[in-house]
């Protein structure tokens, strides 16, 4: 392709000849199928070939982090299934273990209530990753792919339900551990479902990765160097696709993950078919992850025993003068966890999600800061596609896999 | 190279013994605050020097009626290490005056923080000297207020009202 210079004044182009030509402006969103959400870029063209690419972002914004200094930690949970709300279980868990550190209270949660974190946590990532890819593979017109991953994340949903209740916005562990313990079916559906899942794993593998035409529409399209990834800070498939072995998961394990064994998945292109390839293998070590979970799934308490900070159970409540009144204070003014800062990073679906919590010693957080992985990763938008065709800015948003709820916040 | 977080900020001070104004250990991290106009130099070193090749966060947090000063920029920076094995985070913090809410960009050291600096600006008013790009990113490009300041009145958020208000009398185009 021609070298070309660009001039931001009056948005032309100088080619080396001497000629002049001007650039096209074109306003891509915001609400367009293939953004993923509300997102708008405003493409400047020459031809078909983008010469710029400017991302507006904040049409989703709610200022979640300004909401949660004026409420109690436990009622800032449910704010947090509203970014990543494609994966929201993971949100919670992150957010839960930020509070638990903040609390110092790691040690106490019962290990039952960890592994069913791990179940769930790896469940949101398969459930991400199946929307990634479907959603990539649609805005670049394989329907069927699609059709195949949603038919599964259904079933996570109806697993989320039979576990909590909500199948979206799931708003679930509590800080301590787990609120109820499982459902008596929840060994089996998850048993079922890591029956069932291989197979259209399998699909859909068979459909995209040696499809000649996905091959083309995403091989050396919206490359980005190791060096370029670790500079842009991206995370997650997006960081290993490009040859970056980092995972949270293994770099600073929580929940115990150092306990089990699977791997972590590096391609070394850098395109948006190395970071599909990472999803599709990521998801078959979260099955391995959920396989040895469920298989040492305790029994046993399911809640830390801490009386200052987790609600007594209801049937005390109602009966007993002591345990309302602890559960009226706990829920009137919070649990109050010692002046200090810490950051808690996890390896969510996306990339790292970390929380940055600081107390003042009151039950409300002083600050609370959210490092969304899409957030950081979009930035890498412009780099990528700029001196590409316009139909690559599609495979190059899919394969960055954002979502606009936790970018905007 | 290979060290770990205790070596790599006691090389940190042997290089900056006057610009460490203070070491924090708390829940098993590290922060360091760092004199505001050193900061530059100091993340230039972390990078070029010591192999802090990823700014993991850059945000901020007022003070208001807190502390004096009022604001500090807080800075995570991680080191992966050989095969990304290593992993070490560090914490810097920078402390800016109410009268002076400015500090040198380090956009020029990682490129992530373009839009981490620019929505800090746009958050809290701190203006990054040196960022290519210096403009709100989530909020309205007229809107006035800073929102994560603490003076900020989450219950009447007049700037906003205003700008509907205007909006409804310019009527759409």
């Amino acid at each position: 392709m021609e070298r070309v210079e660009f001039i931001s004044e009056d948005q032309s182009i100088i080619h080396e000849d001497g000629t002049r030509t001007e650039t096209m402006m074109l306003n891509m969103g915001p609400q367009h199928p293939a953004t993923h959400g509300v997102l708008r870029i405003v493409l400047h063209l020459d031809g078909e070939m983008v010469v710029k690419a400017v991302p507006y972002i904040g049409y989703l914004h709610r200022g979640i982090e300004k909401l949660c200094e004026h409420i109690t930690y436990q009622q800032c949970l449910p704010y947090t299934d509203r970014m990543d709300y494609i994966a929201s279980i993971c949100n919670n868990i992150g957010y839960i273990l930020a509070v638990e550190k903040l609390l110092g209270i790691e040690d106490e949660i019962p290990q039952r209530a960890k592994t069913a974190e791990v179940i769930l946590f790896e469940l949101g990532r398969i459930e991400s990753h199946l929307v990634g890819i479907g959603t990539n593979a649609l805005d670049l017109g394989a329907m069927s792919a699609f059709l195949y991953c949603f038919k599964e994340r259904e079933r996570i949903y109806d697993i989320l339900e039979t576990v909590c209740g909500a199948r979206l916005t799931t708003s679930y562990p509590r800080v301590g551990g787990l609120p109820l313990d499982l459902p008596d079916n929840f060994e089996e559906v998850v048993r079922n479902f890591l029956k069932i899942f291989p197979k259209t794993l399998t699909e859909v593998e068979n459909l995209l990765t040696r499809n000649k035409i996905w091959i083309e529409r995403t091989k050396g399209v919206a490359v980005i160097s190791a060096e370029d990834a670790i500079d842009l800070g991206l995370t997650g498939p997006a960081l290993r696709g490009s040859g970056v072995p980092y995972d949270v998961r293994k770099a600073t394990p929580y929940l115990g993950y150092e306990n089990y064994d699977f791997e972590v998945p590096v391609a070394n292109e850098g395109d948006a078919y190395s970071r599909y390839l990472c999803r599709m293998e990521e998801m078959h070590q979260s099955l391995k992850i959920i396989q040895q979970a469920i298989d040492n799934l305790p029994d046993g308490p399911f809640i830390a025993d801490l009386p200052d900070i987790v609600l007594p159970e209801k049937e005390l409540t109602y009966t007993k003068m002591e345990s309302l009144i602890r559960h009226f204070v706990i829920v009137y003014e919070g649990f109050k966890p010692p002046a200090g800062e810490i950051q808690h990073a996890v390896e969510n679906p996306k990339g790292e999600l970390s929380y940055y919590l600081i107390s003042d010693g009151s039950g409300k957080p002083y600050r609370m800061r959210v490092r969304g992985p899409s957030f950081v990763n979009m930035q890498a938008l412009s780099k990528m596609v700029e001196g590409s065709l316009v139909a690559d800015v599609i495979a190059a948003i899919g394969s960055l896999d954002i979502v606009l709820g936790e970018i905007d916040r | 190279m290979s060290f770990d977080l205790e070596q790599a900020v006691s090389l940190l001070q042997k290089e900056f013994p006057q610009d460490i104004l203070d070491i924090k250990e708390y829940r098993n991290e590290t922060t360091l605050i760092i004199n505001k106009d050193q900061i530059h130099r100091f993340c230039k070193h972390l990078k070029d020097n010591l192999e802090f090749t990823f700014l993991a966060d850059l945000t901020a947090v007022d003070y208001l009626e807190v502390k004096s000063p009022r604001y500090e920029v807080v800075y995570h920076i991680h080191r992966f290490g050989p095969d990304c094995e290593e992993n070490i985070r560090i914490r810097l913090k920078a402390e800016l005056t109410d009268d002076d809410p400015k500090i040198d960009s380090v956009v020029s050291i990682w490129s992530s923080a373009d839009w981490l600096e620019r929505e800090v600006y746009d958050m809290f008013g701190i203006e990054f000297t040196g960022h290519p790009d210096l403009r709100r990113i989530l909020m309205p490009e007229d809107y006035k207020p800073y929102p994560l300041r603490k003076d900020f009145d989450v219950r009447n958020r007049e700037a906003s009202k205003e700008s509907f208000e205007k909006a409804l009398e310019d009527g759409v185009d």
